[in-house]
């Protein structure tokens, strides 16, 4: 039979290694909670909802050339839909968390229609104001405790899906089995968010997109809807933002504006994860939450030098080393674990070298 | 009567946003670069004047005076040693780099000076006021009015009048064609940002004076700045005055009908002229 005359592949064996390790790695993280400690998994929901918010903001500007400082607004609109909804219409939480995803999808149209007159940096600004907007127009919410903010009723925590099994199977009290399921879901949330993205950028989209942020006229002049595709991005981007907020705000109970709208939170630490571990690429943010974390871990009772330290180490990556953590290692190594590069093999390459693996 | 008293005191306001705004359009306009950390200067600033004004026991005014040269070593350092690194056609560096320093002056604000708010004391000019017509206006919000006024007249003067505002505009233009006519970009930026910093150094002596202030209020700033500079136009320094108007008008009628509304109103103003006028008002720049 004979092969076709050219493959192209994104494959390396490095990262067919790296896919069966994720795999496994996944897999322990099921079952984690049958040994882990409440504390264990609680650390890990943070890393797995900020590695989440994270990924979705390195969407949007490591790959689609959009640098958004108003994602707080999806992460507070996310986690508002899903308060309301279960105070005002009784839903269950656990199925409210959808309304915290499309939530933010809804809220993200005007957003995009609004910010994308702005052109470059100030783009980022007026996605800034839509959020303040957001901010002002939900401390008005009576109903969900105005300015002051509100707590998850009782009720609605009692009846959320699941929990009564979970603490029959691991012997647990209530709070610390709604704390097991938040994980899961985190997880669950995670793996989709990771995989999906992957997926995305190596689809004939994630080329183009690709395409757009490197040259727009370029893409542009050879087909590519460029508006399209920042349409697109922004869309996925805020959905996944707006459910990750709507799960941070349901594992937290308590929400109020400021803590759902903070700029310092939602955005300044996503922001500083994706540069230190390295914007524009899928690992970056997995480098950066680790160091985050082992950050915050270390030097948070020193308050606000830990966020000048955090704020230092940003600006200092991006002068000496604009590629982060995992770009580093990266070009030390050569390691890719989720590439994305096109590589061409077979046809007339094949004839001068040995054909490789993939044929 | 009460809506004319409203609207003379929005105009009033506006001046100050206008003073906010006023170094952000400087610098945008001559090297492309959107400071995130703008509002957090001006609150650096307004310690800064709060420090001289409190050991040294001088007059706010006169301290501003002695503040300015440090402003402007400020921003000349910043933009020599920092900013110019990450100028380029790639928007992420610099939008990162002062988001970082935002985040830096904010905490390195709130170590040294606490989180309480503070006020810099100004005497009798405080409370001064005088008639005008129907209208009663405060001293202070006059002054800062006419100082954006002054702020913007010099700017105008120094642009289009002296040989720094030639190599400015030039540089501005094509700084490549610009380095071969013996102009140093590097410095012109350098020069620019510190005379932004000077212009910052007066925002803040109003902000200090006519209000309280803590280490968090700057991104406030930065956004009330931004959005006039957005509705005025890009690149048109008497718009961004027309856009601080607009901005501080519609807070003081918003605030007028609820008090929770001011800092919304301010900003549906924005979206609404981002609706009708996309390029702001009075639109220069090409870009």
């Amino acid at each position: 039979m004979r092969t076709p005359p050219y493959l192209v592949s994104t494959r390396t064996r490095t990262s067919t290694f790296g896919a069966i390790a994720a795999a496994c790695l996944v897999v322990v993280a099921i079952v984690l909670p049958a040994f882990a400690g409440r504390g264990l998994i609680q650390d890990l929901f943070f890393i797995f909802t900020m590695l989440v918010l994270a990924q979705f903001w390195n969407l949007l500007a490591g790959y689609g050339g959009l640098v958004s400082v108003g994602q707080q607004a999806f992460v507070g609109f996310g986690a508002y839909m899903l308060f309301g909804s279960v105070i005002l219409w009784g839903l269950n939480p656990i199925a409210a968390l959808l309304l915290s995803g499309v939530g933010a999808l809804l809220l993200a149209i005007p957003t995009a229609f609004f910010a994308f007159r702005l052109q470059g940096a100030y783009f980022a600004i007026g996605t800034w104001v839509v959020a303040e907007v957001a901010r002002l127009v939900v401390a008005q919410w009576r109903s969900v405790g105005g300015g002051t903010g509100t707590s998850m009723p009782r009720e609605a925590r009692e009846v959320m899906w699941g929990v009564t099994w979970i603490q029959s199977v691991f012997d647990v009290r209530d709070s610390a089995a709604r704390d097991i399921l938040a994980y899961w879901l985190a997880l669950a949330l995670l793996v989709a968010t990771i995989g999906g993205i992957y997926w995305l950028l190596r689809t004939k989209r994630g080329l183009a997109l690709a395409a757009v942020r490197d040259n727009m006229e370029a893409a542009k002049s050879v087909g590519v809807d460029a508006a399209r595709m920042k349409w697109m991005v922004f869309l996925i981007a805020a959905f996944g933002t707006g459910l990750a907020g709507g799960l941070i705000f349901l594992q937290n109970g308590r929400i109020s504006p400021d803590s759902a709208f903070s700029v310092i939170d939602w955005t300044a630490f996503v922001i500083f994860i994706v540069v230190i571990g390295g914007i524009g690429t899928i690992e970056g943010p997995i480098i950066g939450v680790l160091v985050f974390f082992a950050l915050q871990t270390l030097f948070a009772d020193y308050g606000s030098w830990y966020l000048i330290a955090l704020g230092g180490i940003g600006i200092v990556i991006m002068l000496f080393a604009p590629r982060g953590l995992w770009g580093l290692i990266s070009d030390k190594s050569g390691i890719q674990l989720f590439p994305i590069r096109r590589r061409l093999s077979g046809g007339k390459l094949a004839d001068r070298s040995k054909p490789s693996r993939e044929e | 009567m009460i809506w004319v008293d409203t609207i003379v005191q929005g105009i009033l306001l506006g001046g100050l946003y206008a003073l906010f705004a006023a170094g952000l359009s400087l610098v945008f306009g001559i090297m492309r670069l959107v400071n995130l950390a703008h509002g957090d200067l001006i609150v650096l600033a307004a310690y800064l004047l709060l420090v001289i004004v409190s050991m040294l026991g001088l007059n706010p005014f006169v301290a501003a005076l002695v503040a300015m040269p440090v402003m402007f070593a400020i921003g000349y350092g910043l933009q020599r040693f920092v900013l110019n690194r990450v100028l380029g056609a790639d928007i992420l560096p610099p939008l990162l780099v002062t988001f970082g320093l935002s985040v830096v002056i904010q905490n390195v604000l709130q170590e040294g000076f606490s989180a309480d708010s503070r006020r810099i004391p100004a005497g009798t000019l405080e409370t001064a006021s005088l008639p005008i017509g129907p209208v009663t206006v405060g001293l202070m919000p006059l002054l800062t009015l006419l100082s954006a006024i002054g702020v913007i007249l010099a700017l105008q003067w120094l642009f289009y009048r002296t040989s720094l505002g030639r190599a400015f505009r030039a540089t501005s233009d094509d700084p490549v064609t610009a380095g071969l006519m013996g102009i140093k970009p590097q410095r012109v930026f350098a020069q620019a940002t510190g005379i932004a910093m000077v212009v910052v150094t007066i925002a803040a002596l109003y902000l200090g004076t006519r209000s309280n202030f803590d280490p968090t209020i700057g991104p406030a700033r930065l956004i009330y700045a931004f959005e006039a500079v957005i509705i005025g136009g890009l690149g048109s320094l008497w718009g961004t005055l027309a856009g601080g108007i607009i901005i501080g008008v519609a807070q003081t009628l918003g605030a007028a009908i609820n008090p929770e509304w001011q800092i919304l109103a301010g900003h549906l103003a924005f979206l609404l002229v981002l609706l009708v006028r996309p390029r702001g008002l009075f639109p220069r720049a090409n870009d």
